[in-house]
């Protein structure tokens, strides 16, 4: 996308027109282009398998143990090439992935699996105690479950696992991966404005990958779309969130008011996006 | 207390101190299968291979001295020196975080998402070749291993509990090696205990055994554990071999005692540490047990397949073993 080699210089991690295969054969990302800006929150939408998520392990490299690879384009974080690099490398340099679906160390109990966040940390036990008060003061949900195994905490006190372990690398990029699935509404909004305060005061970047269009978008600053493989779109939140065709396709409010799901489906196959 | 009251207690005190080596064993497939997932049929063989090298070190055996002397026409067999003992157990656990390494970067690293069942075939490849390797290095003839530690019966024991039973009783008999086997199979399961449970590396690999994907998203290497994994069982190896090689000499045949952890794992739980020590006491005890009571019955031998048996059961009424993990399902 061109547009976006204006705001480049600003861009702490680009990806350029990359192009995932797995397997050798299936085609995943045709490439996909994007920019997350320095100290913002930098949305991916997109409906089940558009490939956010394969998006996001190119990023961090998780794409290896499964069988795919970045075929084409490239991936750079602060200037330097970073798609060979191995997610243990990547983590030292501050990008750090909480993947879809929690996946918090079952067996472990909640404060151990926030201090396997801090493995790649050599700075000493202060200040890996410091930041696990930090954790605790965003996640005090965390400090009371504590010593209970991960395993049998809630999604949302799971959730909140994920991302504290992630915290504890003590990142300067986080890409997020589906927060909000299958939590209630309420707990959206309260992991949402503690991504927002850990990116105003700490200072973290986010890309975050969301199929919740709505809340994403008034969280993010920036936003892109995808659709099977491609950024059909892309801009500032506000102006997504007004643009009409993201509105119809992806806030369900078309303009004579809300449709049926039957009819938004059947238009949908009508006109598509840079068909 | 009758005589033959006395007796029981002999043997299950016999059995208990048997079931320390079983558990000894099965513990090194535990650690492996816990954090791979792969059953590791070559852990006999490491026993076997460690305790060779063990002995081959302390008496300065020149390693592949038959491939050299065939090769170039020479006959050297030894180096003409001695290593002491802690030294050699040293180079030793070397010589097995070298081979942990090597399983990884040879092996198991061009097996990453393999089914479980190419990982079991590749170990049983390993196992034979690691026997190969042993016989080629250090020869095939039974070695005596001579490591100082106390051997025979405890008179202090035998004599300490004479007084117990009637005429007909003299005394519990038990072979210091067994207690020096027992000591040293505690320490080392609060060592590894202490080890997972409180380091970072210990964290690590239990986080990897529950998740790799997660494993690797915070960074931790999981060829680095695996090696790591690999090494620890490999020195778990080395304590096993020493136990039973002291016992009953260094021979090929020590490597079969894998096959008697196979039934100590199935009681105890393949996921389990606390499960392999309860396992290998449980099968050590049982069997004495059983050949004591209802061996003369039919016959005797009845060690040879009572382990079996129990496994069997076992794997009929409780798939996970005593202690196996619970699989965590939340409702």
């Amino acid at each position: 996308m061109d547009q976006n080699a204006e705001n480049s210089t600003d861009a702490m991690l680009q990806v350029n027109n990359i192009e995932v295969i797995y397997n050798h054969v299936i085609l995943v990302l045709k490439g996909v282009s994007l920019n997350v800006t320095k100290g913002g929150i930098t949305a991916l939408l997109g409906g089940n398998g558009a490939g956010k998520t394969t998006t996001l392990k190119a990023i961090s490299n998780l794409l290896h143990s499964e069988r795919g690879e970045v075929t084409k384009g490239s991936i750079t974080y602060r200037g330097e090439a970073i798609e060979d690099m191995d997610p243990e490398t990547l983590v030292k340099k501050g990008v750090i992935q909480v993947m879809e679906g929690r996946h918090c160390f079952e067996h472990l109990t909640v404060e151990e699996n926030l201090m396997t966040g801090a493995y790649t940390r050599n700075d000493g036990r202060g200040a890996v105690q410091a930041d696990l008060d930090m954790v605790y003061s965003y996640f005090p949900r965390l400090k009371e479950r504590r010593k209970s195994q991960a395993g049998y905490t809630s999604g949302g006190e799971q959730q909140m696992c994920a991302m504290g372990r992630a915290l504890m690398a003590r990142p300067e990029t986080i890409l997020l991966d589906e927060p909000s699935m299958g939590l209630a509404p309420q707990l959206v909004e309260e992991i949402f404005e503690i991504v927002k305060s850990l990116n105003e005061k700490e200072s973290v970047s986010f890309l975050l990958a969301e199929q919740n269009t709505n809340v994403a978008l008034r969280y993010a600053h920036h936003g892109y779309i995808l659709e099977s493989g491609r950024v059909v779109m892309d801009g500032p939140a506000a102006e997504l969130r007004e643009n009409p065709d993201v509105k119809e396709f992806y806030l369900g409010m078309a303009e004579e008011g809300r449709k049926s799901y039957r009819d938004v489906r059947s238009y949908r196959r009508r006109k598509r996006w840079l068909a | 207390m009758s005589a033959d009251f006395l007796y029981g207690i002999e043997v299950i005190i016999n059995g208990l101190m048997a079931g320390v080596l079983y558990a000894l064993v099965a513990l090194g497939f535990v650690l492996i299968f816990k954090a791979s997932g792969i059953f590791n049929f070559a852990q006999g063989v490491m026993a076997l291979f460690s305790a060779l090298t063990l002995v081959g070190i302390m008496e300065g055996q020149v390693p592949f001295a038959h491939l050299i002397n065939a090769i170039f026409g020479t006959s050297i067999h030894h180096f003409g020196w001695t290593v002491p003992a802690v030294l050699a157990i040293i180079l030793t656990i070397g010589v097995m975080v070298i081979f942990a390494w090597m399983v990884q970067k040879f092996l198991f690293r061009h097996l990453v998402g393999q089914p479980h069942i190419i990982l079991f075939m590749a170990t049983i490849g390993l196992a034979y070749f690691l026997e190969g390797v042993g016989d080629l290095m250090w020869g095939s003839s039974i070695k005596r291993l001579e490591l100082g530690l106390p051997q025979g019966g405890s008179l202090a024991i035998e004599n300490l509990t004479s007084g117990l039973g009637g005429d007909d009783f003299y005394g519990f008999f038990i072979d210091k090696l067994d207690i020096v086997a027992t000591i040293v199979a505690i320490l080392l399961v609060i060592l590894l205990v202490a080890f997972s449970q409180f380091t970072k590396y210990g964290r690590a690999m239990r986080a990897v055994a529950d998740d790799h994907q997660a494993a690797l998203s915070v960074g931790i290497s999981l060829n680095f554990i695996w090696v790591l994994v690999w090494s620890l069982a490999g020195f778990v190896a080395l304590v096993a071999g020493v136990m039973w090689g002291a016992k009953s000499g260094v021979q090929f045949s020590l490597s079969l005692i894998a096959l008697k952890a196979l039934p100590v794992l199935m009681l105890g739980g393949f996921t389990s540490i606390p499960g392999a020590i309860v396992g290998g006491l449980i099968i050590g005890v049982g069997e004495k047990l059983f050949e004591y009571l209802v061996g003369p019955m039919v016959g005797g031998a009845t060690e040879n397949w009572f382990a079996y048996v129990l496994a069997l059961v076992f794997l009929i009424f409780r798939p996970q073993g005593l202690l196996g993990e619970r699989i965590i399902e939340r409702v």
